[in-house]
């Protein structure tokens, strides 16, 4: 099934090689959790603060029990702040 | 002691400048900066005073912190009754001059009456006069800056000014200090304007040595320092991002306010954000981004630095343009951008530059430009009145066109200076102004963010953002995460933090270190080198004397709770897309506890039990 992945900031780096403007469409089989997705895309888990699916945030521990559905969008950031 | 323990009093209308000692009593219960310069016009001012006649006095205060080597120790505030609001006003602003004021000794400047024709303070150290400014009237702030520096031959003089803006008239016209930091909100500016008085050049050698326990304070700030360089975010993510960094952010939780508020999602986004900044652009194979850079003393630096393509249409045939200045934070980039639905982020750095060049604030500017493009959209104003600019939503052309016009007061310009309240008003549209108390709103949606829709309802100057952040709390998980969607609890979380904001802001440091610190990492460094014993706690009591106090004023003003509320269009249209589809602003159900919790009657005023328990002034 298809996923947006989007990782912002510092976590750029780590985005596939067909994104643009810091958004991916992914390919995923079976279940997936943030903390797979993370994990496939090696991003340190302590840089992942703000986990986001369809914009509501995904506290720590839900991170690797809520399971995204087709046409999901994972978006995560580092530690960040602005005003 | 950190104070200097010296106020300078500037009579405009006889000449006269005194110094005087700063009084210690009132220090003690609300620190300096905002909090004491506003007892200082509680003292002094007539709430119901016309905010451009004489009666009205505008001081610029320090807090005991700046010019120490106290990280990000180097804010001062501009504090008046507000020519936009008819509110108290406080405009903090960093750089160097609050830095540069505490080294030659003075806690603050008051000035009063008005001068019979342009002047600007000169002040070294001890020695202060009033210099005829009529060579600098019309001039904007970068011109009269560079002017100021020829004329006393002194590099490292630092000033603070206003620009064409604010003598044309514009209601939300800044002071600028440093070039492009500002006292931008609430039309401080115009309040200068008003006393024909165009700058304030300081310069100032006798350092700041005057601290309770030198060797205790070293070692504190040095402590404060560390914690700051290793939070993520203070080390790491605003100095590389800066604030921009929010920008995908907030649109991602749908509460990015998008063509006058219309909207919560801006499909534009990426383009202006701080992702954008730093990458190469096609025409040039520049970034927007050219470096970050840092106020006085501060170790964070999350301020913006740009660069404009010299292709680009906004400066074309326009070298002045292509050197590189202030860049976009993200307030300003909403407001010049997802709010007027223009992507083009070369556009929106060229407006800000006016917004700096001239001194207006971009916040209100961009949100005022937004209201005209509705207008525009809806037929209620057309080319005839805006002097031939197509005010389309996206349109960057329309947006660099105004902010010229802004800037110089010319044409539709006059129009855009009024802010958008009474531009709105004055086209029979006063609903499409999206404004609390005549202020217009930052960049977040109080119906995807909740928070922030008291936050701005119950702002001592109208709408804003930066009288209680709770976006950290909601959005960031800063201390904690809250839900952003949910209105319960939210009344003592906004009483929380716009108390501790305003012991933040009394201080003289930055509110931004407050994303890795807390009260209780400012007290130490506070009990260090000020007399008095200064714990957090202490400091929470002196934030909430100084929001009644603030609150106080405006109720003598003539505010009551009748004024704490948004535009009708946050209850009425429902956010429509995101998370908060279908959500409109819960302000009304949140509104009666806030009113308890701060111990004021249901119609928003100061109770007498609350006035004696903080002390307030009668």
């Amino acid at each position: 099934m298809k996923i947006t992945l989007k990782l912002y900031a510092t976590l750029g780096d780590y985005l596939p090689a067909n994104a643009f403007e810091n958004t991916a469409s992914i390919d995923v089989d079976g279940s997936v959790t943030p903390n797979t997705l993370i994990d496939k895309y090696r991003v340190p888990r302590e840089l992942a603060h703000l986990v986001l699916i369809n914009g509501v945030y995904c506290a720590q521990p839900e991170r690797d029990s809520a399971v995204l559905k087709e046409g999901d969008t994972l978006a995560i950031w580092p530690p960040v702040a602005g005003g | 002691m950190a104070w200097a323990k010296k106020i300078l009093r500037v009579n405009l209308t006889d000449g006269s400048i005194a110094s005087e000692p700063l009084n210690m009593e009132w220090a003690q219960a609300y620190l300096g900066q905002r909090g004491l310069a506003t007892r200082y016009l509680v003292e002094e001012v007539d709430p119901k005073c016309d905010p451009l006649g004489a009666d009205n006095k505008v001081i610029m205060a320090t807090g005991p912190l700046t010019g120490t080597m106290a990280s990000t120790g180097g804010r001062y505030s501009v504090i008046t009754k507000s020519p936009l609001t008819g509110t108290v006003a406080c405009s903090n602003s960093g750089g160097f001059i609050g830095a540069e004021m505490k080294m030659a000794g003075w806690d603050m400047i008051i000035f009063e009456g008005k001068a019979a024709s342009p002047v600007y303070l000169h002040v070294e150290n001890d020695n202060a006069k009033l210099l005829p400014a009529d060579q600098l009237w019309g001039k904007s702030v970068w011109e009269t800056d560079e002017l100021i520096h020829k004329i006393h031959q002194d590099p490292q003089i630092r000033i603070a000014c206003i620009g064409r803006a604010a003598e044309a008239g514009c209601l939300y016209s800044a002071v600028i200090n440093d070039l492009h930091r500002a006292a931008g909100r609430s039309g401080v500016g115009a309040v200068l304007a008003s006393k024909n008085l165009k700058a304030v050049a300081v310069r100032g050698t006798l350092g700041v040595g005057n601290i309770k326990d030198p060797k205790r304070f070293m070692q504190s700030t040095g402590e404060q320092k560390q914690v700051l360089a290793e939070n993520a975010v203070t080390g790491q993510g605003l100095p590389a991002f800066g604030t921009q960094v929010l920008m995908n952010v907030i649109n991602e939780i749908g509460a990015m306010p998008t063509r006058n508020m219309r909207e919560v999602k801006f499909e534009g986004a990426h383009k202006i954000s701080a992702e954008a900044m730093a990458e190469p652009r096609k025409s040039d194979s520049k970034p927007n981004l050219t470096t970050n850079a840092g106020c006085f003393a501060c170790t964070i630096a999350c301020g913006r630095i740009s660069t404009i393509d010299k292709g680009h249409f906004s400066v074309e045939n326009k070298p002045q343009y292509w050197g590189n200045s202030g860049g976009l934070e993200y307030e300003a980039a909403w407001a010049l951008g997802s709010d007027t639905g223009i992507d083009d982020l070369d556009a929106l750095t060229y407006a800000n530059f006016l917004c700096n060049e001239d001194g207006f604030d971009p916040i209100s500017f961009g949100a005022t430009v937004a209201a005209a493009m509705e207008m525009f959209e809806q037929g209620v104003i057309t080319t005839e009145d805006t002097g031939g600019i197509e005010f389309k939503f996206g349109s960057a052309e329309a947006l660099c066109k105004a902010a010229e016009i802004t800037a110089a007061g010319e044409g539709f310009g006059k129009d855009l200076g009024m802010g958008s309240k009474r531009m709105c008003e004055k086209y029979g549209r006063p609903e499409l102004s999206m404004t609390v108390k005549g202020q217009e709103f930052p960049a977040y949606d109080p119906r995807g963010i909740q928070g922030m829709g008291l936050t701005y309802a119950t702002s001592n100057r109208g709408a804003c953002h930066l009288r209680s952040y709770t976006v950290a709390s909601e959005v960031l998980g800063i201390p904690e995460k809250t839900d952003p969607l949910a209105t319960e609890g939210k009344p003592g979380l906004v009483k929380a933090f716009q108390d501790a904001t305003a012991a933040f802001d009394s201080s003289g440091l930055c509110i931004f270190t407050s994303f890795a610190w807390t009260l209780d990492n400012v007290a130490p460094q506070l009990d260090a080198s000020c007399e008095g014993d200064w714990t957090a706690e202490r400091l929470v009591e002196v934030g909430e004397r100084i929001w009644n106090l603030e609150r106080d004023f405006n109720n003598k003003a003539g505010f009551t709770a009748k004024d704490d509320t948004l535009p009708k269009r946050f209850f009425t249209e429902p956010a429509n897309t995101g998370p908060a589809e279908g959500k409109v602003s819960g302000v009304e159900q949140m509104l009666p506890e806030y009113y308890d919790l701060r111990g004021w009657t249901p119609d928003g005023e100061v109770t007498t039990q609350t006035r004696d328990r903080l002390d307030l002034p009668s």
